[in-house]
């Protein structure tokens, strides 16, 4: 039994890596520039591909390195010639459009690369179990917590000291001082649609190397993510990431006592902070509200 | 100068001329489908998902709200109507009404926790509530059908005691049946708008700050008007498993939603009719895409991207600030 809550126990735990990776993305994203990007999960699929194709040349550890970078590029790319667009018009249209070009970039990848499941192939030595006691524990599951620790306080530490960090942090406050403060809104709106993809970008690889590649693995790991914002509260990157963390958690242990409602613990969790908590855990209060 | 009259004005399309040409086109569809390729199902499909968005419509356009999530009400609709009739009795009317209620009572019970959100919020919420709905659905297989969706049951005959009407193997009897019952919603639909209420849904839409320092509970009138748009959404989806003799899982899924807000933001989600009209392109280009080619996806969402940069308006409001109307 506690081999069996373990095993899940970690599953969870990396479930909900992915699921922070992913929701603090797009909680930048929703934060600056008030877009709730649905193609996210699409740009996860595209950083997983893109490490795909890169793998065979530079292996899994610099596919790893390069992929993110390439995800972000597509990312700035894409906000720069479509999303700005609609920044200033009612959220409907910026919700719509991503959600169309999840539509074209899930196909994209389909047509690339085919429809069924491809494997990302990572070193062996990462797929031996740490000890032999704990067989699910495998090396290339610790080395991604890790990477994502990293990743985290990478990004804290990016909104923290650096210039471009501190504006996209003042922005999220009050848009229309840092503007008037001679700030390049535009610019910083790109940047941090970039950071968002990059992180997406990593997400896909790890991703991919865990659970193999499908034209829509983003699909899964969308909803969950919203929730996940949902539950810490929009305007709380520190709250996404325990809600990401919560979720992964609360539904994997589900899943030990009754499989079928794995899914839906996730939603009656958001649905209780809702009721009781409206902001989100930690949300402040009267922000998008 | 205020005499001038320009080409334009020479053009403007009143609104009972619209209402004759709306209903003339709609009423005769059984003898002019066949002429331009089409089948009288897919005139019913129309109907259905006109006044699915039409519902949504009523949040939407007239109150200024983003729901994301209208599938759930739209597919909660449909299996009422399928359980109903599988389950309890085969009669299409108390299918419907289960479905109604299901549906419209579900999003009730929803929107009371939604009604403080706004915005981008509020929308997510809606998308996620509208998921569990989904799930469910997908993972009850021994009451539900799970994955396969909900089957083994067929619409039953109309039975009024006097006569019957069999709708049931002809495709246009049904048609009639659904123009009926749409033409029923949506002349409540223009009752709800001309009515106090009605006014009330545009003044928060127009300024919600305002209409709160007028006294107004606001609170209150988004969470009417979500509920009223989910009774309708639900009604339309009753019809839907009717039409189909199916109820689908994936007409619960956030696909069917944004389908649905396209619909209404294609036709133009500031005019009354505009979901009618986004459901007719939507519906035709769905059906003719997806007969031509496998990667249907990468067309429908190339439709949003330029439907969004390019016509937000949506096909009758551009028509309207043409006319000047």
């Amino acid at each position: 039994m506690l081999q069996l809550v373990l095993f899940n126990l970690t599953n969870g735990l990396i479930v909900g890596t992915f699921y922070v990776l992913m929701a603090l993305g797009l909680s930048l994203i929703i934060n600056l520039s008030n877009v709730v990007n649905f193609a996210h999960g699409n740009f996860l699929a595209i950083g997983g591909y893109i490490a795909f194709v890169l793998t065979p040349f530079i292996g899994f550890w610099g596919a790893l390195v390069v992929s993110p970078f390439l995800t972000a590029i597509m990312g700035y790319v894409i906000e720069k010639v479509i999303i700005r667009h609609v920044y200033t018009r009612n959220h409907i249209y910026s919700l719509l459009l991503t959600f169309g070009l999840g539509f074209i970039l899930q196909d994209v990848c389909r047509y690339i690369w085919g429809p069924s499941p491809l494997p990302l192939n990572i070193p062996a030595e990462m797929s031996a179990a740490v000890t032999p006691d704990l067989f699910f524990i495998t090396w290339y599951r610790v080395f991604m917590v890790a990477v994502v620790i990293v990743a985290v306080a990478g990004l804290f530490a990016f909104l923290r000291y650096t210039r471009v960090g501190m504006r996209i942090r003042a922005g999220t406050l009050d848009l229309d001082t840092v503007s008037a403060l001679g700030v390049n809104v535009s610019a910083l709106r790109s940047y941090n649609f970039a950071v968002g993809s990059f992180l997406a970008g990593l997400a896909g690889v790890l991703a991919a190397g865990q659970l193999g590649l499908n034209p829509n693995m983003g699909d899964d790991l969308i909803m969950p993510s919203f929730i996940a914002i949902i539950v810490g509260g929009v305007g709380s990157l520190t709250g996404t990431l325990l809600g990401g963390l919560l979720i992964g958690v609360a539904s994997a242990l589900t899943t030990v006592f009754y499989p079928s409602a794995a899914e839906a613990v996730i939603y009656v969790i958001m649905a209780l902070v809702l009721l009781i908590r409206p902001r989100g855990l930690l949300g402040e209060e009267g922000m998008l509200q | 100068m205020s005499t001038v009259t320009t080409p334009a004005d020479a053009t403007v399309v009143r609104p009972w001329q619209q209402l004759v040409i709306i209903w003339a086109l709609l009423l005769t569809v059984p003898f002019w489908m066949p002429l331009v390729g089409g089948y009288t199902a897919i005139a019913a499909r129309v109907l259905v998902m006109a006044l699915a968005a039409m519902g949504l419509n009523l949040l939407l356009g007239y109150t200024g709200v983003l729901s994301f999530g209208h599938a759930a009400y739209f597919g909660l609709g449909a299996y009422g109507a399928g359980l109903t009739l599988k389950y309890v009795a085969a009669s299409t009317p108390l299918a419907m009404l289960a479905g109604t209620l299901l549906g419209g009572i579900a999003g009730t019970l929803f929107g009371l926790l939604l009604v403080r959100r706004r915005g981008v919020y509020f929308a997510m919420v809606t998308i996620a509530f509208g998921q569990v709905c989904f799930y469910i659905a997908y993972k009850w297989d021994d009451f539900t059908g799970g994955y396969d969706g909900l089957r083994g049951f067929v619409r039953a005959p109309l039975d009024f005691g006097l006569f019957k009407i069999d709708i049931t193997g002809n495709g246009t009897l049904f048609y009639y049946f659904v123009l009926v019952v749409f033409g029923l919603a949506v002349g409540l639909q223009a009752l709800i708008l001309k009515s106090p209420f009605g006014r009330t849904m545009l003044a928060i839409r127009e300024n919600e700050r305002r209409a709160r320092f007028l006294g107004l509970p606001v609170e209150k009138h988004i969470w009417l008007s979500f509920s009223i748009s989910c009774f309708f959404t639900a009604l339309a989806g009753t019809l839907y498993a009717l039409l189909n003799n199916f109820a689908d899982p994936l007409g619960l899924n956030y696909i069917m939603s944004g389908n649905i807000v396209m619909i209404a933001v294609m036709g133009g989600m500031r005019t009354f009719w505009g979901p009618l009209v986004g459901a007719v392109l939507f519906v035709m280009l769905q059906d003719y895409v997806s007969s031509m080619t496998t990667n249907w996806m990468s067309f429908v969402g190339l439709v949003f991207v330029l439907v969004v940069l390019f016509f937000p308006r949506g096909l009758m409001g551009v028509l309207q600030k043409r006319s000047g109307a």
